[in-house]
Parts: C-alpha cells; structure tokens; sequence
C-alpha cells in the first residue's frame, strides 16, 4: 500500500489523501498518516510543480556540468558534493559511475551567468580538477513528462 | 431512377443505428464537453509493442499472412490462453487472428446461424450482437439481466428462454456497459442449464484482462463446454490497441474450419503489421496489462465512491472500464436524463438504453480516462443532479 501512495503522489503531488484513500481502497487516516510519516522520515522530501519555462518570457538557460574530482581523505566526494550544492543556482548533484564524478545541474538567467559560476565558483572549490559545461538547447522530456505536447483526445467515439 | 428501397437488404435497412452513435452526433454539436463516453482505453499502445509494429514495416513484412494468422502468433495466443485461463487450443487449428474481436464475433454468428435461429442475447450488452445476429438472418431473443441480479445471467431465466429453436447463447462477461462479470461457481449454473444439448456460447472475452475482484473465469474451461464454446477476444482492450484493429477466435476444429472459410473469403488475412505487434504485446506485455489494469481499478473506485457521494446508486463493477449507476430514480428517462445533462451541465454519460432496453433508468460511464478528467465530470453530475 505504501509503494502505491508514492507512486500516487510522485505523479501527482496535487491528489488528496482522501481521493488516494478511495483509489487505494483505504481509509483517509491510514493514508494520512502514512503521508505525514513518509514527510517525516524524509522518503517524501517536497511537493513541486512542473513548468514549461519557455512558455513564459522568463529568461533562463540551464547547463549539466562533468566535474572530476580528487577524492578526500576522511569524506570521499561527499564534501566537495555539499560545497557544490549550496549554491542555490545548482538544481541537482549526482554521484557518477564512468568518465566523470560529479554531474552537477545548474540553472542561470543568461550563459554567461552558469559561465561565470562555473569558471569562478565551481572551477575553484579544492578537490575540483576538471570541468566540461554542456548547455541545455530544449528539453523534451523531463521528469517523465513530455515537454510542449498538451495531449488532445483523439480517440473515436464507438 | 433506382428505387434504394427495392434494391437495399431489408435485414440491413430495418437495423437500427446504434445508440452510441446517435449520442455522439448529439455531443459533437457542442464545445467544452466533459465527456465519460468512450469505451476504449486512454493508454497508447505501450511503446514496445509499437516499435515491433514499425520493425516489421521496416524488415519489408508488408505481404498477406496466412488466412488464420502468422503461425507464432497463434502458437503465443494458445500460450496465453493456455496461462492466464486454463484454457488450450491447437494453433493450427483451433485459432483464426480477426480484424478485431468485432470481426470474430461476427464470423462465429455466420458460421453458425441459419435462417431463422434464435440467439440469445444478454442485455444490456454491447450495441453489436442482436443486429450482427438479424444480418446472419438468426433472431436475437434477449434476455434481461437485472441490476438487483448484479446484471448476471439467471440460470433459470436462461432455461426459460431456450427453445427449439436456440442456436446460441452469447455470453458477454466481463460486461459493457454494466461492469459485471461471472465467476467460475455462476458459470457452473449456466454449463449445467446447457450441457446435453446443441446450443453453443459465443463467449465475448474482449475484457478478460479487466477484472478486479480475481481472476477472469472462461466458461471453455469448465468440464463439457470447450467443446461448445467459441471464444472471441482481441488486442484492443488489454493492450490499448483499438485502432490497430487485431483480434482472435478460439474454437474446436470443427468450427473453426468453418469460420475460416469466411474469414478467408471475406477479409484473406489480418493485418499484417498489426499482428507483428501482437506477438510483441503476447510476448512481453504483462507488466503493460498490470500497469494498465491496476490504474482503472483505482479510477474505478474512485468513480464508484464518487458517484456514491453524490447520492446515485450503481453497483460496484467488477470488469471491464465502466459503472452503469441507476439514475431512474431521478424521474427522467435515460434519454432525458443524458440529454439534460449534456445540455445543462455539458456532460456527456450514454443513455443505458443504448445496450438494449433493459438498460433503460441507466446510464453508462466510462472510467477509461484520467481521475482529473473523472473528478471534472463529477462535479458536473453532482450539480446536474442537484436540480433535479
Ligand atoms: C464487449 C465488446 N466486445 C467486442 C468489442 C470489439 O472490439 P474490437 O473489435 O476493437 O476488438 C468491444 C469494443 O468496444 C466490446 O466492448
């Protein structure tokens, strides 16, 4: 029951537990006290919504960043990782397997912003050996769901 | 100047049109519709199923199959009935791939009917049977299921219906537009009304896959029916592949061989590119059904529970992706009742009548769509019925 409030809720953080309860066949309580324990233990860790920004006239440009590092004697990566992700800018870090280590997500209003974080910011953090700045041209599909696409129905009517 | 009238068949002009359709052409005057109509999924057919679809358009499979389908299709179709119902069919003769279970419902009617037959026919059900019966130049008797009876068949009404004359029972479970389905134990009751004599089942299976409260039952596989059952089912339900118009018939032999000589002469083969698909979706569309199937049985709670806190009464569907709630005690007519809402309130359900007169003081709603679009028209229903 658990698994399926999750998977409820991480596609649309919008239902109320009293619709959940109802599409689960439990009771309001049980599920409200399950969401309020899922909050707690940090296995549910936000709400959030998903927007299209290039609807808008909102500027921005984002940027996956491939950072090599040294590892840290006592921390490993993990020091470097939270230096990275206190910057507000930075939208997710990620531990790699692979050619790199650190994949760093960084979102900014204009290129040459995320430039200068990288070059003045990220570049200079101890342990940071390396950097490769791939920019974000359009997004298709994020978090599964589909970018730009608002479905219509199409299906006949038999 | 050509007389139609004198020229068009008789059996064909006196059909009438279906319900559904008339409906629709009401609804599609309008804008802004909020809309529980449709009664195929919401799902696209899941990704791999259509990627095998475009490979065998790639790999040039763009020839005629054989007339009862690709033989692997057939052999992966005995397979699945084999594990998911108990039930065994010989592929190289016992399964025809059909455009669609409507083409498979319509075959088995032909190769079975003469002139003057009767076939008994369940309501309310779907809008295809009695006319695809009259065409066959059989007569459909039907037989009304009833609401406190949760739209099953009565055994003894049953017996009370046959006649001499009885070809065939067509057994349409899990249920458009009623949601109803038959367990093993009720099937039991109807096996004995029809053991030890020759009337056969057309068993619509289309919406096996849908069931809820446990597994989907197929009378074939209660002791003495495979013998006497055609079973119709299709892609287009379980897999979300209406439009790619695939279905199948199982049957003994002897009656297959008969059916394929229709299917033959009236279709050659399915289509090909859509059977590639097939194989692909019997192969390795479990996990695609269980997603499927466990999102409508939330939607179905959900619209059940909804439809009950607004006051309507309906009897919680065990199959299929529709509830037929009871709205006769509004006062209106099923007509009245959908026109109004459609009207007033820019709603669309479908008159219950439209499945045969039984289904009159009903309305069908499709759960096939997303619990947003479903909360939407519950609002509308609550308001409407608010007025009323
Ligand atoms: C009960 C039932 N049988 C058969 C069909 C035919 O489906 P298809 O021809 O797409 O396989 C439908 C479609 O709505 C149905 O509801």
């Amino acid at each position: 029951m658990n698994t399926d409030i999750l998977k409820l809720l991480e596609n649309d953080a919008r239902l109320t537990p009293e619709q959940i309860a109802v599409m689960i066949g439990s009771d309001v309580n049980t599920v409200k006290s399950a969401i309020e324990a899922f909050e707690k233990d940090g296995t549910i860790l936000g709400y959030k919504t998903i927007v299209d920004w290039e609807k808008t006239d909102r500027e921005s440009v984002s940027a996956i960043i491939e950072v090599k590092l040294t590892p840290q004697r006592d921390s490993g990566f993990d020091r470097v990782a939270e230096k990275i992700y206190n910057y507000p800018e930075v939208q997710s870090v990620q531990l790699m397997a692979g050619g790199y280590d650190l994949s760093v997500l960084i979102e900014g209003k204009t290129m040459k912003e995320v430039a200068l974080f990288v070059s003045q910011k990220l570049a200079t953090i101890d342990g940071v050996i390396a950097t490769a700045t791939h920019f974000v041209l359009h997004k298709y599909k994020d978090k599964g769901v589909v970018y730009g696409a608002t479905e219509i129905d199409e299906r006949g009517n038999i | 100047m050509i007389d139609y009238s004198k020229v068009l068949s008789k059996a064909v002009v006196d059909t009438p049109k279906s319900g559904i359709r008339k409906f629709f052409d009401l609804m599609n005057t309008m804008t802004d519709v909020v809309g529980l109509t449709v009664g195929e999924p919401d799902f696209h057919t899941p990704w791999h199923i259509r990627e095998a679809g475009i490979m065998s358009l790639e790999k040039g499979k763009t020839y005629y199959t054989a007339n009862a389908g690709i033989i692997d299709l057939r052999h992966e179709i005995n397979s699945y009935m084999t594990r998911r119902f108990g039930v065994s069919y010989l592929p190289e003769s016992e399964i025809i791939v059909t455009v669609g279970g409507s083409e498979a419902i319509d075959i088995a009617l032909r190769a079975i009917i003469e002139y003057g037959d009767e076939v008994i026919v369940p309501t309310p059900s779907f809008v295809c049977y009695a006319p695809l019966v009259t065409i066959a130049g059989g007569t459909p008797v039907i037989l009304e299921t009833k609401f406190e009876n949760k739209f099953k068949i009565d055994p003894e009404v049953l017996r009370a219906t046959i006649t001499p004359k009885t070809k065939m029972l067509v057994l349409p479970y899990p249920n458009n537009p009623t949601g109803a389905i038959m367990t093993r134990e009720e099937l039991a009751d109807i096996a004995e009304v029809l053991k030890n004599t020759n009337i056969l089942v057309l068993s619509d299976e289309i919406y096996a896959e849908m069931t809820y409260t446990g597994n989907h039952c197929s009378i074939a596989s209660l002791e003495d029916m495979w013998e006497r059952t055609i079973i119709t089912s299709g892609f287009s339900k379980a897999y979300a592949m209406t439009g790619w118009r695939l279905g199948y018939l199982c049957a003994p032999k002897a009656i297959c061989e008969q059916m394929l000589k229709i299917h033959q002469y009236g279709i050659m083969s399915s289509p090909t590119t859509a059977q590639f698909a097939a194989l692909e979706a019997l192969k390795n569309g479990d996990d695609d059904i269980k997603m499927m199937v466990d999102e409508y049985n939330r939607r179905r709670r959900y619209i059940y529970n909804g439809l009950k806190s607004i006051g309507i009464e309906s009897f919680e569907p065990e199959g299929a992706f529709y509830i037929f709630p009871k709205i006769a005690d509004y006062g209106l007519s099923s007509e009245e009742f959908c026109n109004r809402l459609l009207y007033e309130h820019k709603c669309a359900i479908i008159p219950g009548n439209a499945f045969g007169k039984s289904g009159e003081g009903f309305a069908r709603i499709s759960y096939a769509y997303s619990i947003k679009h479903i909360t939407q028209a519950l609002e509308r229903i609550e308001a409407f019925v608010k007025t009323l």
